[in-house]
């Protein structure tokens, strides 16, 4: 049986650089995943791939058995992969609830229906309070759980996140993963996230990949990846040991 | 009415009271007031056309007089040639201005021509349709199209022969059929769509939107609501002249209601119309009274009026008002 998600051999290049080189790797359903890697590493690029921004130069991507290479963002979400930006896009000029309301709009077609069920995502991600405000009035943490809040309203099966616990202070970050583990916890989702914060890594991923230079340079369990030799020279640094 | 649901009771009295005192006004108005009362209506009502396409879904036409022409020029020669009312004329008029805005947007959405390119894409189809109807026989050329005024049809309403009164009502009710046709259309999915692809694009396709569906719904609908308003021109005035009515003066024209009154607004189409319409006309008359009649003088004074408004509320005087009145919903 094909996995939930399979990436096999995938490169990406600009000119002459090569964001993404050679990658394989796959997702079970229902987990939670991280990749981690320096700066520049191609990580972004990756998630690019999956959510259909770039098509890719080589290989192939199989989400649930079909094929999903070069199809457009849209229909990629309309498949059931969301996904949020490392810069934030909120919809600046519209209210919070209707950010995520336009999000529930995927699968919710009437819109009542989809307002409630962007209230419920919204009080999940604790921004029901501030629900009239306009985006482009929220703090940068708020910002980051609207803009996931967004992604979840569309009710994927798979969520990719960007560095959302970037630029957050600890008890921010404690607060997203403790979303998160209840999230994947109830609804079976499975998600996919990309984040420097090892605190958050080591608390929420089943499984990690490591990126560097465009590389797939480990792949595995959190404390048999954050033992690896070469992960610990490229990314983490000798301190990550103790 | 559940497409007003959102206005809180003050606003839903205000609303009542505007409606119901423009349907009473031609009881005190005389014939001037109501003519300027028509054309306070037709702005609105363009207004509303254009604000969907530029303050909903955030793609800006400056070709806007393309639809109006054609809804003009084709129910007028359908009438002229054929006999063909004015309500048959309307919808042909309509086919052939959505037919045109599917082009442009099929070319402009399709090929990423984005923002001023787009905005010089629609200019372009609006000059070269307006030198095609220059040099067509068929609609009478530059020298014009005109509707026949005759005695005997002088009260057949049902194809728009009539007084004052008769278009006074009609502007009136397409003036309020597009207010409410707005409200739903910003209350369905398609105006949060709309409204996605106008504040990020990137983001709504992110979110399942298909963007070049969502922007060819914004410019059939906007440029069919203009045709009609075309067609109301072709049988208010009785005559036609391709360097009018496909001018660029008028498109222009023709935004800045929803400009002043607030982009992306539902009642801005309206309350701009209802400031810049008589403003208009009473530049007229007062350069006229003070005997000022060099050339451009009106346009002076409409062009500092305009400034001082847009320095006043720069998002435009709804907004403002607003909040002033005390409108915010909770
Ligand atoms: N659209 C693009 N055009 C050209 N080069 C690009 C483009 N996008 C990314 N790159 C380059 O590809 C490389 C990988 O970038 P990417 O954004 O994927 O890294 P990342 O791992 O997400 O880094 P960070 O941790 O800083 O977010 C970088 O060298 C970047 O400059
Ligand atoms: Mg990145």
């Amino acid at each position: 049986m094909s996995r939930f998600l399979e990436v096999a051999h995938v490169t990406k290049r600009f000119r002459g650089l090569t964001a993404v080189d050679d990658v394989s790797f796959g997702l079970e359903k229902g987990a939670i995943y991280a990749i981690i890697g320096p700066n520049g590493a191609g990580k972004t690029t990756l998630f690019n791939l999956l959510a259909g921004v770039y098509a890719p130069d080589a290989g192939h991507i199989a989400f649930e058995g079909t094929p999903i290479a070069g199809l457009a963002p849209e229909k990629i979400c309309q498949a059931g992969i969301a996904r949020t930006f490392q810069i934030v896009r909120p919809f600046p000029g519209l209210s919070v609830l209707e950010n995520a309301k336009i999000g529930a709009l995927l699968r919710h077609r009437d819109p009542a229906d989809a307002e409630q069920a962007a209230g419920e995502t919204l009080r999940r991600l604790d921004l029901w309070d501030k629900r009239r405000q306009l985006a482009a009035s929220l703090t940068l943490p708020d910002r980051k759980r609207l803009e996931m809040a967004r992604a979840l309203a569309t009710e994927p099966k798979l969520l990719l996140l960007d560095e959302v616990m970037a630029g957050l202070r600890p008890t921010e970050t404690d607060r997203i993963v403790a979303i998160l583990k209840a999230l994947a916890a109830e609804s079976g989702l499975t998600v996919l996230l990309i984040e420097h914060v090892m605190r958050a890594v080591m608390a929420l991923a089943e499984r990690i990949l490591v990126l560097h230079h465009g590389a797939a340079i480990a792949e595995g369990e959190p404390t048999a990846v954050v033992r690896d030799p070469l992960v610990l020279e490229c990314y983490l640094g000798a301190e990550a040991l103790e | 009415m559940s497409v007003f649901a959102a206005l809180n009771g003050r606003a839903r009295w205000l609303l009542a009271l505007f409606v119901a005192s423009l349907a009473l006004a031609p009881v005190a108005a005389d014939r001037y007031i109501l003519s300027v009362l028509i054309l306070i209506f037709y702005f609105a009502y363009l207004g509303q056309a254009w604000n969907i396409m530029m303050g909903f879904a955030g793609q800006l036409s400056l070709g806007h007089s393309l639809y109006v022409g054609l809804g003009a020029y084709v129910a007028a020669a359908l009438w002229t040639k054929f006999g063909v009312g004015p309500w048959a004329g309307m919808f042909a008029g309509m086919a052939v201005a959505m037919a045109f805005g599917a082009a442009i947007g099929w070319l402009g959405f399709r090929f990423g021509i984005a923002g001023v390119y787009f905005a010089l894409l629609t200019i372009a189809f609006a000059e070269f349709t307006r030198i095609a109807f220059d040099h067509m026989d068929w609609t009478g050329r530059a020298g014009g199209l005109f509707l026949p005024v005759r005695a005997e049809q002088a009260h057949q309403w049902w194809n728009l022969r009539g007084g004052p009164l008769l278009f006074y009502y009609l502007a009136l009710a397409l003036m309020l059929g597009a207010l409410w046709l707005c409200a739903a259309l910003r209350a369905a999915r398609i105006g949060h769509y709309w409204l996605a692809v106008r504040e990020d694009e990137a983001a709504a396709r992110a979110l399942g939107i298909d963007v070049f569906a969502v922007k060819m719904k914004a410019v059939l609908i906007s440029s069919a609501m203009a045709s009609v308003g075309g067609t109301f021109y072709a049988f208010y005035y009785n005559n036609l002249f391709p360097a009018q009515i496909f001018d660029m003066s008028r498109s222009i024209e023709m935004i800045l209601a929803p400009i002043v009154g607030g982009l992306g607004t539902l009642i801005g189409p309206i309350l701009g119309a209802f400031i810049l319409t008589p403003l208009g006309e009473g530049l007229i008359a007062a350069t006229e009274e003070a005997g000022l009649s060099a050339p451009g003088t009106k346009a002076v004074f409409y062009g500092l009026a305009l400034m001082a408004i847009v320095w006043v509320a720069p998002s435009g005087v709804w907004p403002w008002l607003r909040r002033k009145l005390g409108l915010e919903t909770p």
